[in-house]
């Protein structure tokens, strides 16, 4: 009986639940200085002097470091392709680009000390014209780069054609897009920017000994953090060991190399002691990597009987003052551009601009669930264009299951999907027809409570950049398994997961397998946890590893019994190897490793996919409006996804949920606000909306598996599904509710005040 | 996150806080649960140069029946004001309220001494004490006085203690007629973005209103039509007279004055009118 | 100034600046690494503990504030090697994924349901009210919770 496809309980919880997580701030370091940054309070402000004076002088300062102090070269765009001339100084020298833009470095011998000294740093500011609204950022007159000459950091598909990155039919809009169109619906929508509020803060501490640097970080990419600080330092390889101790949440934020993170190193080497910086929580709100922020112009055509014939968006992609991951992000919505429909002419255009904001990043779903949030609305917006039932539409449209692989007009190729069995599955889920009858009957007797039902179909790419991950297993002396990942989970499961993928091929009970990770020195390399590529690259390494082992093992086995290797059976559930027909003459796995000598029982693999994989699923959203006060209350959610195979249903579950309230949570109520001056306006929890559980209801979550043939697990990526569909089936619900007030489309979140704003000018206008 | 740096005194009794207070002036604050000062602290909104703690003075923590009034010691916390049986019976509009303040946490420690001299137009309790005509006991070096509540919320922050006064008591007339605390947020632990708490005792019933100006406010319009004999659908449609709320990331002026009637309706219904 | 506190069943003294907040208290004088710091607002309840039983935020009280009292942290909750029946309802239910809020929230929840065991849905929903999770989507841990009231209520607790 195998283990796969189990529910079963993490390994990771004992310990969380009992002493808790080694975080990074948790870590003890001897002797080790406090750092805190001196951001900058003005969104776009010419520094004229720095005094640093009274800061350097109060009690237990070290060290106060501005521009001036340092040698190092801006950090270039995190975005690629991205324009060269935005680059991100480590400490603001001239010009500060965004509240929270770092402008000096306070080390004193303790926390409290740092912060108060940090009070007494005084920069004389010139305001500058900010550029906060990333519609008209392109035609402004103020730069937020004066050496770039423009506000203007990417545009897909011009520059990624520029080098060939995308075919040079991808620039413009096809003449005659909407021939054949008998409708055309238009809308302008906001998918808004958004705080990933992962419960951890950043934090980094750094230690140099004799010249090797140690270097801890909230990081989901340790290996990433290295390679970094090799390149900052001009290290070798082995002189740098990075760690991502347990992380408490990420969500794709965590990814970048932040300078803040990065300037540890430099601050431990410059004194010779050990330091560490941990941000507090507004910090983290003004300068952690924000999501989303793009402003979507979209028209979708079709038919009076409802096939959908052209798809154009246009996308402004807010990138903040320094361009990273964010900018990029549009590339990825283009990718899942059509979803989950057979939509045959399409355009695409993105522009990225910067602002006078927090830079943008991926934050979980990372463009695609852009993609889908405005594709989802479209087709609500077209379904009742044409008074036909949204679902309807989506099933006349579906991509059909006998049509994979399947390529885009976008040139994606989607390896196989059932998006109509997911359609029919949430939709009996939900109990669609009674639900639409009670919405009949609520609007008949016109009380002010009203019901809406939202549905989104959505396909979204998992593993999509190129790489291989990295996966060893090893059987020690005593019988038991280590595994070392180049994955680095930091809520996901992995210890748990991999365990099983180990367990189920070696018949090592999973409680005697290790599993390294986050480590630089005990892991060789590594991509890291992020995109939902864990499984379907560092699992299967690790599989296909464990299998390699098995087979060594087989081959030691024969030696020693005298026997033929494909005479060897290895029976699981002992966790022996005979020959087969002799189960009594047997060896375990502790005298193979033993007998392995020097040479070690063990097999390394480094993972290719051969291609991204697509997982899928339809969601529904039941909510009920308060059309008095605008008030929503979600009152069901109802979630099928299929991400292939599932390894641990205990696991994908979680993960889905995770992604539901993230996804409900932005539609709903989230939004990280700037004034125009650029100031935070939600610049602390309690201002941002973060979703709490008494927002949400119990999911109903339903999974599929429909089997990739992309890797031998047949899995996809779970953890950003629930983000992807819930998003725009909460909006579609919300408008759905509203539609016979007149209200056409209500942006996100839909807070109590825009619903009411909707309704009023509906009311205003019948 | 870290406060800047105070000093502290800790008193055990009404007069020796009076007595920090006189001697610190207005470098002290006064410490009771703590959970309106240190988070401004936290933030360095707030930097008194002394800190007094009247923690230790459990005799301001009761809730007594004084015939026809309840009457609270100001260091009386949340939680136990929400479970209080006295005042379940005879003032449940503040057990209601109460019970809506923060988050259970916030509720183990905030007092309602703490809550009411803070003064925030956008705490509950205030606007409940407001709704109930409560009266505050207020003790300072010449002795005790009382403030009625319509006296005592002055304006933003602003109480009518004096530097050197400390709350000691909070008395309401009991009403157990029905009463409503409407209070409207974007998420259960937050502060309302409008609330109304509504109270009746024999024929009088009190309305007033949470974060509609730079204090809580009684909604006279509303009452006045009420016992005029007005329906509770045409009193509500008073409760934004003479408002000129503020606007925010959560509503803008006209959102919270259109909600504050609608609020008030279904206050004044959920009362029993 | 000297503050002195009964924690996890052990008295502990330690000379300290007043502005020290308790959640620091316990992290950095005493070890106790496992309440955790998740933002500066009183909102996310990470840094929970029990107080005399009671939950509080230990992020907005001074240590002062906690002398001659006793606090109880998620260290102090199991019994032994014998996980309190709390820890093994969030274990049963994978009512954790990072682990951050974790702490905070069993102690919470340890907090609600000593209150009363008799809790519905909405009623754990909404005494969960001051504690965040980024992770789970909370599904898991109100059914953890639910399932430890329940033994609460058969005495198992």
């Amino acid at each position: 009986m195998s283990i796969l496809g189990n529910r079963v309980l993490r390994k990771e919880d004992p310990k969380f639940l009992t002493i808790g997580g080694t975080y990074v701030d948790d870590l003890p370091l001897e002797g080790a200085v406090h750092i805190v940054y001196v951001r900058s309070p003005m969104a776009h402000a010419r520094i004229r002097s720095i005094d640093a004076s009274e800061a350097r002088a109060a009690a237990g300062v070290v060290a106060v470091y501005t521009a001036d102090d340092i040698d190092l070269q801006p950090m270039p765009p995190g975005a690629p392709f991205a324009n060269p001339a935005m680059a991100r100084p480590w400490l603001a020298k001239d010009v500060v680009r965004f509240v929270g833009d770092m402008v000096a470095a306070v080390v004193a011998e303790t926390r409290e000390e740092a912060v108060d000294a940090a009070e007494l740093v005084l920069v004389d500011y010139e305001p500058l014209t900010p550029v906060i609204d990333p519609a008209t950022a392109e035609g402004a007159e103020t730069l937020v780069h004066e050496a770039a000459q423009t506000n203007v950091a990417l545009r897909i598909p011009e520059d990624l054609a520029n080098v060939g990155m995308l075919p040079p039919e991808s620039v413009g809009e096809p003449a005659g897009l909407f021939d054949g169109c008998d409708v055309v619906v238009e809308q302008k929508m906001m998918n808004q920017r958004v705080a990933p509020c992962p419960l951890e803060v950043r934090a980094a501490a750094a230690i140099w000994e004799g010249g090797r640097l140690t270097q801890w970080a909230t990081s989901q990419v340790p290996h990433s953090v290295k390679a970094a600080l090799v390149q900052l330092f001009g290290l070798e390889e082995d002189a740098v060991h990075a760690i991502s101790p347990d992380v408490g949440g990420g969500f794709g934020a965590k990814t970048g190399g932040y300078p803040e993170e990065l300037f540890v190193a430099w601050v431990a080497r410059d004194l010779g002691r050990p330091a560490r910086w941990v941000e507090t929580r507004s910090e983290s709100m003004l300068a952690l990597g924000h999501g989303r922020a793009q402003i979507q112009e979209a028209r979708l055509g079709g038919t009076k009987d409802g096939r959908l014939v052209a798809y154009a968006l246009k996308v402004i992609q807010d990138s903040g003052a320094y361009p990273a991951f964010g900018a990029f992000l549009p590339f990825m919505t283009r990718t899942m551009l059509t979803g989950v429909y057979d939509i045959e002419k399409t355009a695409f255009s993105n522009v990225s601009v910067v602002t006078n904001t927090n830079p943008t990043v991926a934050y979980r779903g990372a463009g695609r669930p852009e993609a889908a949030a405005v594709l989802e609305r479209m087709v609500d917006m077209f379904a009742a264009e044409i008074g036909m039932d949204p679902a309807e539409v989506r099933r006349r449209n579906m991509v059909g299951r006998d049509r994979f692989p399947f390529t885009t007009p976008t040139g994606t190729t989607y390896d196989v999907g059932d998006y109509q069995g997911s359609l029919e599955r949430a939709l009996e889920a939900a109990g669609y027809e009674a639900l639409r009858d009670e919405q009949r009957r609520r609007r008949d007797e016109g009380g002010p409570v009203q019901l809406g039902i939202g549905l989104a179909s959505y396909v979204e790419i998992t593993n999509g950049l190129p790489g291989s991950e990295f996966g060893s297993v090893e059987v020690l002396d005593d019988g038991r398994a280590r595994v070392r990942t180049g994955t680095s989970p930091h809520g996901q499961g992995h210890v748990t997961a991999w365990s099983q993928l180990v367990a189920d091929q070696l018949g090592i009970p999973i409680e005697d397998v290790e599993v390294i990770h986050g480590d630089t020195d005990l892991v060789p390399r590594g991509m890291g946890t992020f995109g939902s590529k864990s499984l379907q690259s560092g699992g299967v390494a690790v599989y296909q590893a464990a299998e390699q082992v098995v087979e060594k093992a087989k081959r030691l086995a024969a030696d020693l019994l005298e026997a033929n290797p494909n005479d060897i059976e290895l029976d699981k559930a002992a966790g022996r190897f005979h020959v087969a027909g002799t189960p009594s003459v047997a060896r375990s796995w502790a005298e193979l490793a033993l007998a392995s000598g020097d040479e070690g029982l063990s097999a390394e693999v480094d993972f290719t996919a051969p291609g991204a994989t697509f997982p899928f699923g339809t969601h529904v959203v039941v909510a009920e409006v308060d059309t008095e006060t605008g008030r929503v209350v979600l009152r069901r959610i109802v979630a099928v996804d299929d991400a292939g195979t599932m390894l641990n249903p205990l696991l994908v579950e979680g993960q889905v949920h995770g992604g539901l309230a993230q996804g409900v949570a932005q539609a709903l109520m989230e939004e990280m606000c700037y004034d125009e001056q650029g100031n935070p306006v939600t610049a602390n929890l309690a201002d941002y909306a973060f979703v709490s559980a008494v927002e949400l209801p119990s999911f109903e979550t339903h999974p599929m598996e429909t089997p990739t043939p992309l890797n031998p697990l047949g899995a996809k990526g779970i953890g950003e599904s629930g983000t992807i569909g819930s998003t725009p089936a909460v909006q579609n619900a919300v408008c759905d509710a509203l539609a016979h007030l007149g209200v056409r489309h209500v942006d996100m979140p839909t807070t109590p005040i825009r619903v009411w704003h909707a309704i009023e000018q509906a009311r205003r206008v019948r | 996150m870290i406060p800047a740096a105070f000093d502290y005194l800790r008193v055990g009794s009404v007069d020796e806080a009076v007595a920090a207070l006189g001697e610190h002036g207005d470098e002290a604050k006064l410490l009771a649960g703590g959970h309106s000062l240190l988070p401004l602290m936290k933030l360095r909104l707030a930097t008194p140069a002394v800190l007094v703690d009247i923690g230790p003075i459990g005799e301001l923590s009761y809730v007594r029946d004084g015939g026809d009034h309840v009457a609270i010691g100001a260091m009386t916390r949340h939680h136990d004001v929400h479970q209080d049986a006295t005042i379940l019976r005879d003032a449940p509009l503040l057990s209601t309220v109460a019970g809506k303040i923060g988050d259970p946490q916030v509720r183990h420690r905030g007092t309602i001494g703490g809550s009411i001299a803070h003064g925030d137009p956008a705490s509950d309790l205030p606007g409940a004490v407001l709704a109930l005509g409560g009266t505050m006991v207020v003790r300072g070096p010449g002795g005790e006085r009382e403030i009625a509540a319509s006296d005592f919320f002055v304006g933003f922050l602003e109480t009518a203690l004096a530097p050197n006064e400390v709350l000691t008591e909070i008395r309401v007339p009991k009403a157990t007629g029905g009463h409503s605390y409407q209070k409207f947020v974007r998420r259960s632990q937050d502060w309302a973005i409008v609330g109304v708490a509504v109270a009746r005792a024999g024929g009088r019933v009190g309305v007033s209103l949470v974060n509609v100006a730079a204090t809580p406010v009684r909604a006279a319009a509303v009452e006045a039509a009420l016992s005029d004999g007005a329906g509770a659908a045409e009193a509500a449609e008073r409760a934004a007279d003479g408002l000129e709320p503020s606007g925010d990331n959560n509503a803008t002026p006209e959102y919270r004055r259109h909600l504050a009637r609608v609020l008030t309706r279904r206050g004044l219904e959920e009362a029993g009118l | 100034m000297k503050v002195k506190m009964a924690v996890n069943g052990t008295e502990h003294e330690r000379d300290v600046e007043p502005r020290t907040l308790l959640v620091f208290f316990l992290r950095e004088q005493l070890g106790l690494t496992g309440t955790n710091v998740g933002c500066d607002t009183t909102s996310c309840g990470a840094c929970t503990v029990l107080l005399d039983g009671e939950s509080v935020k230990s992020c907005t009280l001074l240590a002062a504030q906690a002398d001659g009292r006793a606090v109880t942290t998620i260290e102090g909750l199991a019994t032994g090697e014998e996980m309190h029946p709390m820890q093994r309802a969030f274990r049963e239910h994978h009512g954790l994924q990072c682990g951050y809020c974790t702490p905070g929230m069993v102690m919470a929840a340890v907090s609600l349901v000593n209150e009363s065991p008799d809790l519905d849905e909405r009623q754990v929903r909404e005494g969960l009210e001051g504690n965040l999770c980024r992770c789970t989507g909370y599904h898991n841990i109100v059914a953890a919770v639910l399932d430890a009231a329940r033994s609460a209520r058969e005495g198992a607790w």
